[in-house]
């Protein structure tokens, strides 16, 4: 069992909690995530780490009440304990020093963009920032971010904070300035796979390596079912041992949707299934 | 005559995931046992991997003695409720039986489950006080058949033993990957308890390599590491519309079903989608266990084989139960493509026609397409169960240990790895084989390791 040490709401529909689990903490890198099972009849999902706590053995993760399992998961409180934490998992995110770089986070994807941009900048990177979300009291780590980033622009859907429209505008300029030739060095992108696939197709031309992590369908996440295979230069590799992070030039995008969509049915049923039965 | 095992009726079972076979009764058992013809030179225990005195505990049956019969086989033998249920003996102990020259064999898998189940209601009879001065400290990567097995000789013999297993639940392929009506689920948690009896600390949810690596291991006072991580790799067949919705490795979809319980969806969360016509593409023991779940969660279910029935590498008794159960056959066929429908879902299995040519390298006869002779399925779940790799996870994330070019880590004639005090053994050393085969690899780690930490200094 693992017990929950701290909770907050960073914004409405997500909650970052913290998990006692000292190995996944004294091990954990950028880029790799953990697979939880909140009760005995629960499912195993993914979760990327956000943060950790190396000394205090604690985990952070920052869930979207988004499915059942998450909703349940953001559901328990400090002092209660979940299942089984497995990790940390995937290859981490390889940290180099390039000179200067963007870190893009969309949504929930800002969670595991902070890890990233954090250690890129110790590694003595130039780190540019750039952080969306559809509006303004949905965009979370903020303030965390401009601690870790030399140049934080934020993009919200509406409009009600920073430039109004998506991450990509925002990068679109930025390569714009930047370019003939490019100073960017790499694009590391985190978020929803259209935002990922926007990226992809805006870096493309300028032929700057671009970085996306992705977020298919896990089971196991030891690298034994598959169920995480994508597509990468046409060849199957699981994400969950390979990845989960990948050259955004390579993922075929429409694969990783597809499977996405694999389970939305049952998703349905299990939310309408009465709560006292589970 | 050899007694006939009683089983659920086959129009029964087809509708429930309850065990097909029921075993044998007191009765049946004693006259089983009494067929026993107890050779001086018993060929059955050189038929078997683990080497149980097979004819000793026949004749403790035919005295009644049951609780003395398991004994006997525990001997050898850490999982006999288990061997007793999935082993082929057909290929191993019975095969070699004296009396298959006459008649039938012994049944000698039977009388192993008959002896095994006394104690499934029962506590555990061996308690074993732990001792408090360990011969030494050894660590074991992996809990399925191979890894347990060493674990509880290494344990027996005196040994502190840590017993890591990555998923929730321990017990390897007995957990995620037989189905409950040929192994129930508690019948792996009264071995387990067995195990964990002798004094073996099984802790789930560590993945090594990555919660811990080796050296972590060394460094926290194992003296010696057993690497028995399996062949988990799930084999696809690179045709065009494998990655489409309702297309799953055969580990996936029995993963979902036995170890997530998937079939109690949505009491328990893990979803499966399964829908339509099932199609399961393989001829192995694996693809009849798919295959029997389809057809028990309610599914018209056919088995794809690219030759015939003779070369199907699964066992004789599992493919007439299958057949029994009205699982259908399409032989001499290989798919070659699957057809989306307009949400992304397999709709369709695009297949051509085979006929055997000469032998290949596994002996049996190779199958090649007859041009032109391609043709349509309609199926709407696919099951790719053609085969497993060894787990390629342990080698990636530790330097200095050696792969083969096929995915096995390589081992000495003392299956030591190229790391010192680092061993491996069962599926991660052969490819993927039977339980008992690396139930025979974990016995001889255990003698080996043993030998090796006697030798060590300071011992």
């Amino acid at each position: 069992m693992f017990k929950i040490t701290s909770k907050e709401r960073l914004a409405p529909g997500t909650v970052r909690i913290g998990l006692s689990a000292p190995q996944i903490a004294k091990k954990a890198c950028p880029g790799q995530f953990v697979v939880v099972i909140v009760d005995p009849k629960g499912e195993r999902i993914p979760l990327t780490l956000a943060d950790w706590h190396k000394e205090k053995g604690i985990i952070f993760l920052i869930i979207q009440e988004a499915g059942f399992s998450s909703r349940r998961l953001a559901a328990c409180n400090i002092g209660d304990a979940v299942e089984h934490v497995l990790g940390p998992l995937g290859q981490p995110t390889k940290i180099e020093n390039l000179g200067r770089l963007v870190c893009v986070g969309g949504g929930v994807g800002i969670a595991e963009v902070f890890p990233v941009a954090r250690a890129f900048k110790a590694a003595g990177n130039q780190v540019i920032g750039i952080i969306g979300a559809r509006t303004r009291e949905l965009l979370i780590l903020e303030n965390e971010l401009k601690q870790v980033c030399d140049e934080l622009q934020v993009a919200t859907d509406d409009g009600s904070f920073g430039r109004k429209g998506f991450v990509t505008d925002i990068l679109k300029d930025q390569l714009a300035i930047n370019h003939q030739p490019s100073t960017i060095n790499l694009v590391y992108a985190i978020g929803p796979p259209a935002m990922m696939r926007a990226i992809s197709e805006l870096t493309l031309p300028y032929k700057i390596k671009t970085i996306v992590s992705l977020n298919p369908i896990m089971l196991d996440a030891t690298g034994m079912c598959g169920a995480c295979r994508c597509l990468i230069e046409g060849k199957i590799k699981f994400a969950c041992v390979e990845g989960p992070d990948f050259d955004a030039h390579q993922v075929d995008f429409d694969d990783l949707q597809n499977r996405l969509n694999q389970f939305k049915g049952q998703e349905q049923r299990i939310i309408d299934f009465p709560k006292q039965i589970r | 005559m050899r007694q006939k095992v009683r089983q659920q009726a086959a129009a029964e079972r087809r509708k429930n995931f309850n065990q097909v076979s029921l075993g044998l009764s007191d009765e049946q058992a004693r006259a089983e046992a009494k067929r026993c013809l107890q050779c001086k030179e018993a060929k059955c225990i050189a038929g078997c991997p683990v080497g149980i005195d097979i004819p000793a505990f026949i004749a403790l049956i035919v005295q009644g003695k049951r609780k003395e019969a398991l004994a006997k086989i525990k001997e050898k033998n850490n999982l006999p409720a288990v061997c007793g249920r999935v082993c082929p003996q057909e290929d191993q102990c019975e095969k070699t039986c004296i009396l298959n020259k006459k008649d039938a064999p012994i049944n000698i898998g039977a009388l192993e489950r008959y002896a095994a189940d006394y104690e499934l209601n029962r506590p555990a009879s061996e308690h074993r006080a732990l001792s408090t001065k360990y011969r030494g400290k050894v660590a074991v990567v992996g809990s399925g058949p191979a890894g347990l097995t060493a674990a509880a000789d290494l344990a027996k013999i005196g040994y502190q033993v840590l017993l890591f297993e990555s998923l929730h639940i321990a017990g390897g392929v007995l957990s995620y990957g037989i189905p409950e009506f040929r192994l129930p689920k508690a019948i792996v948690k009264t071995e387990l308890d067995y195990i964990r009896h002798l004094g073996v600390d099984i802790q789930v949810d560590v993945l090594i390599g990555c919660t811990f690596s080796l050296d972590d291991l060394f460094n926290q006072g194992a003296q010696a590491i057993f690497l028995a991580v399996g062949a988990g790799l799930p084999q696809f067949l690179g045709i065009p519309g494998e990655n489409l919705g309702r297309v799953y490795s055969a580990n996936e979809f029995l993963t979902r079903i036995n170890l997530m319980k998937a079939y109690f969806f949505p009491e328990y969360a893990t979803p499966l989608d399964i829908a339509g016509k099932v199609a399961v593409i393989g001829g192995g023991n694996v693809a009849f266990d798919c295959a029997r779940c389809a057809l028990r969660l309610g599914k018209d279910t056919e088995l794809i084989y690219r030759r015939t029935e003779k070369e199907m590498p699964a066992r004789g008794e599992e493919i007439e139960n299958a057949k029994a159960e009205g699982i259908k056959f399409r032989l001499l066929t290989q798919p070659i493509k699957i057809l989306s429908d307009e949400k992304g879902s397999a709709f369709a299995l695009e297949c051509i026609k085979m006929e055997l040519a000469e032998p290949d390298s596994s002996g049996r006869r190779r199958p090649i397409a007859v041009k032109g002779s391609n043709f349509k399925l309609g199926v709407d779940t696919i099951i790719i169960a053609v085969g497993q790799s060894p787990n390629p996870l342990i080698s990636r994330h530790t330097p200095g240990l050696v792969d083969n070019p096929d995915g096995t880590i390589r081992v000495d004639e003392h299956l030591m790895t190229s790391r010192r005090g680092v061993f491996a053994g069962g599926d991660i050393i052969t490819g993927a084989d039977t339980v008992i085969s690396a139930m025979g690899a974990g016995k001889r780690a255990a003698m080996e390791i043993d030998q090796y930490i006697k030798g060590s200094p300071g011992n």
